[in-house]
């Protein structure tokens, strides 16, 4: 048991996972952060020792808060996440024990769809192959270059998932004048864009997927064969949301095989593993997961995990709830 | 226009190269060892009545000089700034050009620069190729700043300025009459100007300086609107925060400085570079021709 009279000035908050330097930098000021991969006597132990006075987790994208881990904690009110996406977090042992959990909600958002646009401009217009081209000297020796794009005006633009994100690319993809539609769990009534109720007919209707969605059991994999082979050899695929949504096995053999015209990612289903047959398309856009990582979208993270982090210890209530 | 002798300056598209040799009388400039071009023209002087030319190779005053059956110099662009129109209209040598219907693509492209030069997707993708992510893990932290071209900036919620030679009030943007006091005031500055002689350099090392460290300049327009010697400097000292170019003075020479920077995009001129625009910019030059041969109206002539 952990004297109260030897805790710190500053409140607890569990760290399962080491954190990204630009949160814990700022946040090792105002809380203390007990960090259980550091623990010599090993997680379990330690999670004992705390478990009096844990009131919070704070978590990465990439961190598994699981139900044992919720188990071993009997103070446990919430789980703060620095990433948008929860999908390693027990949601429903979670709702069972009356966990919150919030997420990074908006903070974001805007760099990311920023960051989606460009992506799809890059696979449509080429633009990294052409910048490579002309980096290694291919220009002055052949004057043409090989890299013909493909005009976006006009072009059928489906977005899976039309969340924050979603809904900002939608509105800058059509201003180059595409013509968006969505696919969502239900139909959003406000939304002046066509619906359709699968993935499979969004594809069967568009030049362009944007996969933007929440990655939960149901989406996993989405994106499957018989999806990108209704998309069509002149389809691309945009993936923005997380690398299991797409069945990364089959995205590379329809690339391989002509079946689909290109593909640009920002997330994979192993990151930092990537297909090595990527590595040789020129016809793939490849970003190692950095769409939302702006310093603006980091600030934005940092004041609202502080914000949520005093939130639960001075009882009020918490910002971008997911549970 | 079988009877139409029409000199082709470079290889610019298949597809024209193609119709060109189908309907006309087609001489290609390129396959003529620079040495012997001179001969070749004064050979074929007399069937050669228009020249296609795009914004690499155009009609000069001495290649209209050695053609004096030449009547319309048809180009495969919008920018005139290769043919010498002086020339041209002292000669009663029609000019067509392919203007409007490559606006979009340039514009797509002028935002594909801002999107990929300031949040570095380029340099993403050729960090994941090296295979340095898989061995680093290494989150790469990323620019963001305001950006946009006109209308589709919009989208983007960034507010325009723009400087040009009379204020455009019905935009809703906001005008500057002076082009450094505009540069101090953005974030990104977008050439997309003709190339004239009043506009040579209009980007120099004050404009460049005003826009600052952690300004970026976009240029889709010209190479030579922007000094190209002052803006390599400028990117090498750190007094300029980027640069997306799709231009450059001496094109296809790319100035080998930059190649080694992660805040600059280098692009081959591929503004209008898509399938469909070739395409109609193709067929509005073969449609000129074909007005001219026909002694109908041009569709798209340079006044």
């Amino acid at each position: 048991m952990v004297d109260s009279s030897s805790i710190d000035v500053l409140q607890p908050v569990l760290i399962l996972l080491p954190m990204h330097d630009f949160i814990e930098i700022p946040l090792v000021k105002k809380f203390k952060f007990l960090k259980a991969f550091e623990a010599e006597e090993g997680r379990d132990q330690f999670l004992e020792k705390h478990a009096e006075i844990i009131k919070v987790i704070l978590c990465t994208g990439f961190t598994p808060v699981n139900a044992e881990t919720i188990s071993k904690l009997p103070r446990l009110e919430c789980v703060i996440a620095v990433s948008t996406g929860v999908n390693l977090i027990d949601l429903d042992a979670c709702r069972e024990r009356s966990v919150r959990v919030t997420n990074a909600g908006t903070a974001y958002s805007e760099d990311t769809a920023d960051y989606g646009v460009g992506l799809l401009m890059d696979v449509c217009r080429r633009i990294s192959a052409a910048d490579s081209f002309v980096r290694q000297g291919l220009w002055s020796a052949n004057r043409d270059c090989p890299y013909f794009g493909s005009s976006l005006g006009g072009k059928r633009v489906g977005m899976i998932g039309l969340g924050n994100i979603g809904a900002s690319i939608a509105k800058k993809v059509a201003s180059f004048g595409c013509e968006m539609s969505y696919t969502t769990r239900s139909q959003k009534e406000t939304v002046p864009y066509k619906y359709y109720p699968t993935v499979l007919e969004l594809a069967s209707n568009n030049d362009v997927l944007v996969v933007c969605c929440a990655l939960t059991k149901e989406t996993t994999h989405i994106v499957n064969r018989d999806v990108m082979l209704a998309l069509g050899k002149e389809g691309v695929v945009i993936n923005i949301g997380r690398g299991p949504l797409i069945d990364e096995k089959e995205l590379v053999k329809c690339l391989l095989n002509g079946e689909i015209k290109g593909a640009g990612m920002d997330v994979f289903e192993n990151e930092p593993e990537v297909p090595k047959e990527f590595y040789g398309m020129d016809n793939v856009v490849l970003s190692p997961h950095s769409a939302p990582l702006t310093p603006e979208s980091l600030e934005n993270v940092v004041e609202l995990s502080i914000a949520n982090l005093n939130n639960v210890f001075a009882k009020r209530p918490l910002l971008s709830v997911v549970v | 226009m079988e009877n139409l002798g029409v000199l082709l300056t470079i290889p610019m598209n298949g597809y024209l190269e193609e119709q060109l040799n189908e309907r006309c009388k087609l001489f290609r400039l390129w396959d003529v060892p620079k040495g012997d071009r001179i001969g070749f023209l004064k050979v074929h002087a007399d069937s050669i009545r228009a020249i296609v030319g795009n914004a690499t190779v155009g009609a000069d005053a001495k290649t209209i000089g050695l053609l004096p059956k030449l009547e319309i110099v048809s180009s495969f662009s919008v920018g005139v700034d290769k043919i010498d129109l002086q020339v041209c209209r002292e000669r009663g040598i029609s000019v067509t050009n392919t203007p409007d219907v490559l606006t979009e693509d340039v514009a797509d492209l002028a935002i594909g620069l801002v999107l990929t030069t300031m949040r570095q997707i380029c340099v993403s993708d050729r960090f994941v190729r090296s295979g340095a992510w898989e061995s680093n893990g290494a989150f790469r932290l990323t620019r963001k700043n305001r950006y946009g071209i006109a209308k589709r900036s919009e989208a983007f919620d960034c507010p325009i300025n723009y400087y040009s030679r009379s204020e455009k009030p019905e935009t809703g943007y906001t005008y500057y009459s002076n082009l450094l006091d505009m540069a101090t005031n953005s974030d990104v500055l977008m050439v997309a100007c003709p190339l004239t002689e009043e506009t040579h350099h209009i980007i120099n090392r004050q404009v460049i300086n005003a826009l600052g460290s952690k300004g970026v300049l976009i240029n889709i327009g010209r190479g030579p609107l922007v000094d190209e010697t002052e803006l390599v400097a400028a990117l090498l000292d750190g007094r300029l925060g980027g640069a997306g170019l799709d231009v450059f003075e001496n094109e296809p020479e790319a100035p080998k400085e930059l190649f080694g920077l992660d805040n600059v995009v280098l692009l081959p001129h591929i503004g209008s570079g898509t399938w469909e625009t070739r395409k109609v910019m193709a067929d509005l030059v073969l449609k000129n021709l074909e007005a001219h041969a026909l002694g109908k109206p041009l569709l798209t002539p340079v006044s």
